[in-house]
């Protein structure tokens, strides 16, 4: 049994501890937002913060994430209400399909704890995110925009 | 344009609704029967269903694959409807339930760029239907003729006395009402919901984690399947070790599936990936086990000199014309497979029992995933029902149903337990209906004015329909390997006035499966067509857009110039250089002009891309611009990156870090002109596609003086020669 710290919660997994994070949210927690979309680290669909950072969980085993706390794409709305990143992407109507979104969301909060006001080239460094549909455009102005904010 | 005409037959809504409910009695939540479940939720016709509190809920027969369908079709129903949109939601009925109504929700495929062109005219019927049927409920209550009686934004009112309700008063009322047979649809320009770049029904829950897509559905009692298929097309399984596996955590059973593949079955996907990894497995890969990548550009070359060939299209005596020329060019292209890439990996899920199959994921074809869950099932269709989830990207791959087949193959080993079926992402790499691989030699002549004289295309290459749809082939030729090259229509043409012309096809079709890939054959053929008209104005020691402009038939031209005079050809900053490319392809006329630079190190940057479309009507400006630009990171990704090779037979990429893709950082500035002419229904999920790559191939050569006939980019040495 591993304990595990999960947007404000802690569960108890018995989850193998090598299992990666991506796949004791999705399947062992039941947190479906952080998506499988490579398992190599390349597309980043399954990011996560860990103590604020953004890790791509497919890469992070269950036994390395000791007491660090993890947030998900679902703890990110607390009590319903929009963070501003997600509220600039709802004004942007970014999101095409929408896999890639979890992750993009995630990627763009972490920039902007670390960097508020991101120039163009701060996001193009960050964003490595893929999206297959190419969303790009509206990611950018998303992120802009919740920089305003 | 024929259309399959709704039937708003309540009578017979009932008695098969009832029918419906009868046979699916299992009750895994599915969404559309919810609603109805609530009382005081009318369903008003098949489109259209109204809550008590005026909440309006919109049945989309296509599916969403983040294309805008789904609100593009709400639109239109809502416009003819007269709601309030605010108060718009949608629910998708099942294939099952649209057999069991006499597919009164007419086709669910969703490709071709159809989703809204096809169906357009029948859910406006459908909305105005409704909202007379509301109406006349109205009139009839207030006891006055409903002539005297209109409807805007949910609201009825009565002209004389002013009185009025609301939709969700009348909704029960008017279900009882004989549809009316000729309803007089909207003339476009009195549009107000629809024409609008209102913004998507469907994002709140993207942003949350809160939306399921077909690889986050849970049933009770769940387990989850991975699979490995031969990696050899054709292939098939010879033997494999279940034993040294079985015993591994969560693992409940090793299956083998359909001759070709083996799953695991576990309590989660990490142990059965696990699991599958460490099973040994022989395969027999059969004939195609043997071929390598250098066999299949051969096979290819030897087509664009062979004797015989397909004729697409000819005009006028292109050889002869050629042949006495003064000037004549010749350039041969190709072309590379390619993966569509979702961002979903392949899943399904599947519950089997010995007398009914319900399966569930994403499709982009309902219809034709429950067919093929049937056909898996051993069952009836009507014993069976597919219940579309949300896609996280499609592109043509899942109009596919293989994955399907796969799903309730395993859940048949398992009576009466849902199996999730996931695939990883290195097996939906090497594992689908590839992009097909195609070479082109193009010979052209020009007369002493450098006009063009006669142009041949022979094109040597895979055929989509002899891989999966052979029943399709007309006399043995796959007409969509034209899809481009046609003179006129309404589907597809290169647009240019050519007296003497011949295109042709040797048909060369490798082991490797190929399929429908967004843009189809227009991707290569637009390359083909839009390249080499830049070599031949370069020949010709002419502007490439004056070139074109002699050439062009008036559509064509209408919308490449609106993009030159909005990207200012000519007017490029230093160091940046121009190219341009146009078609009509899915219905829609579309051109680009692409702006690159190379520096001194090959390293190309493409600033900028301005695409104008004309698709006639533009029911959502604001999600075509978003399928404009997101059309132009999946074609310049498989113009840059976009290559699957073959080694002994097998897929050599297995990844996005061997199968790489547009990121942000490359992403040009995309600038849309949409120039709808307002007399035709034009796609837009895959026009502008076929323009991103010769538009940028055409600037590149501006740029360096380097012709790319090969893709992808990546390639070449890009360094100034």
């Amino acid at each position: 049994m591993v304990a595990i710290s999960i947007n404000g919660k802690i569960y108890q997994t018995n989850a193998d501890p090598r299992t990666p994070l991506l796949w004791v949210l999705r399947d062992d927690i039941g947190l479906t937002g952080t998506k499988y979309g490579c398992g190599v680290a390349q597309c980043g669909s399954c990011t996560v913060h860990i103590d604020g950072v953004a890790n791509r969980s497919c890469q992070v085993p269950l036994n390395s994430v000791g007491r660090r706390k993890v947030t998900t794409v679902e703890g990110l709305a607390e009590g319903g209400t929009l963070t501003k990143v997600q509220q600039a992407w709802l004004d942007n109507d970014v999101p095409q399909c929408g896999y890639c979104q979890s992750g993009m969301i995630m990627a763009a909060a972490a920039l902007l704890k670390s960097t508020p006001k991101p120039t163009d080239e701060e996001i193009d460094a960050a964003m490595t995110n893929i999206c297959r549909c190419g969303t790009y455009q509206q990611v950018r102005a998303a992120i802009h925009d919740a920089a305003k904010g | 344009m024929t259309t399959t005409t709704a039937t708003l037959n309540r009578r017979s809504f009932l008695a098969s609704s009832a029918a419906v409910a009868g046979g699916f009695s299992l009750g895994f939540g599915v969404p559309f029967s919810r609603a109805e479940a609530q009382t005081g939720v009318q369903e008003v016709n098949a489109w259209v269903v109204i809550h008590p509190d005026d909440k309006v809920v919109i049945r989309i027969a296509r599916s969403e694959m983040g294309q805008g369908t789904l609100t593009g079709l709400a639109q239109l129903v809502a416009e003819e409807l007269e709601c309030d949109w605010t108060k718009v939601t949608t629910e998708y009925p099942t294939p099952g339930q649209n057999l069991a109504r006499n597919r009164v929700w007419g086709n669910f495929s969703t490709g071709g760029s159809q989703g809204i062109r096809q169906s357009n005219l029948y859910v406006r019927q459908g909305g105005a239907t409704a909202r007379e049927m509301l109406i006349q409920a109205a009139a009839k209550d207030w006891n006055v003729p409903a002539a005297e009686c209109s409807a805007a934004n949910s609201v009825i009112t009565h002209k004389g006395t002013g009185k009025t309700t609301t939709y969700g008063k009348v909704a029960a009322a008017a279900a009882k009402i004989e549809p009316p047979k000729d309803v007089k649809l909207k003339d476009p320009k009195d549009w107000k919901i629809a024409g609008k770049g209102v913004k998507r029904l469907d994002t709140r829950d993207k942003l949350t984690g809160a939306q399921i897509y077909g690889i986050d559905l849970k049933l009770p009692g769940m387990l989850t399947a991975t699979i490995r298929d031969c990696p050899v097309n054709g292939g098939k399984l010879k033997s494999f070790d279940a034993a040294r596996v079985e015993k591994m955590p969560g693992v409940k059973k090793v299956v083998a599936v359909d001759g070709k593949g083996v799953a695991v079955v576990a309590t989660s996907y990490w142990q059965a990936r696990t699991a599958l990894a460490a099973l040994p497995i022989e395969w027999d890969e059969g004939p195609g086990g043997k071929i390598n990548n250098d066999d299949i550009t051969a096979l290819l070359a030897e087509g664009l000199t062979a004797e015989k060939a397909f004729i697409g299209n000819q005009a006028g005596d292109a050889k002869a014309a050629i042949a006495g020329a003064p000037k004549k060019l010749e350039a041969t292209y190709s072309y590379p497979y390619q993966n569509h890439a979702t961002m979903e990996p392949m899943n399904c899920t599947a519950l089997w029992t010995a007398d009914k199959c319900e399966a569930w994921g994403p499709t982009q074809n309902g219809e034709a995933a429950l067919a093929a869950a049937a056909e898996a099932a051993g069952h009836p269709v009507a014993k069976c029902d597919f219940h579309k989830m949300l896609l996280g990207g499609g592109f043509g791959r899942r109009g596919r149903s293989d994955y399907v087949r796969q799903a309730v193959l395993i859940a048949k080993e398992m009576p009466g337990t849902p199996i999730k079926l996931v695939w990883s992402r290195e097996e939906d790499m090497t594992h689908c209906a590839f992009h097909p691989v195609m070479q082109c030699k193009l010979s052209a002549g020009l007369d002493a004015s450098g006009n063009l004289a006669g142009l041949h295309v022979r094109l040597s290459g895979q055929s989509i329909l002899a891989s999966l749809l052979p029943q399709n082939l007309q006399n043995g030729m796959d007409p969509v390997v034209f899809q481009g090259f046609n003179s006129g229509g309404t589907e597809s043409a290169y647009g240019y006035n050519i007296s003497n012309l011949l295109i042709d096809h040797a048909m060369r079709n490798p082991h490797v499966l190929a399929g429908f890939w967004r843009g189809v054959n227009t991707n290569q053929n637009a390359i083909f067509m839009e390249c080499f008209m830049d070599e031949l104005a370069h020949a010709a020691g002419q502007d490439p857009l004056e070139f074109r402009r002699k050439l062009l038939k008036p559509r064509h031209l209408r919308v490449l110039n609106a993009a030159v005079e909005k990207a200012g050809w000519g007017k490029a900053p230093p160091g940046v250089y121009q190219g341009l490319a146009q078609i009509m392809g899915f219905g829609s006329y579309v051109a680009a002009v692409a702006e690159v630079s190379v520096s001194d190190q090959g390293q190309l940057k493409i600033h900028r891309i301005v695409a104008a479309t004309d698709c006639g009507h533009a029911v959502n400006p604001a999600q075509i611009e978003r399928q404009i630009a997101g059309s132009f990171v999946y074609g310049l990704s498989a113009a840059l990156y976009g290559e699957c090779t073959v080694k002994d037979g097998a897929i050599e990429q297995t990844n996005f870090d061997t199968y790489n893709v547009m990121r942000m950082d490359e992403m040009p500035k995309v600038e849309s002109v949409i120039v709808p002419s307002g007399d035709f229904w034009g796609g837009v999920g895959e026009p502008t596609i076929a323009v991103a790559a010769p538009a940028v191939l055409n600037a590149i050569f501006a740029a360096t003086g380097k012709r790319i006939r090969s893709l992808p980019v990546m390639n070449h040495d890009l360094r100034k020669a």
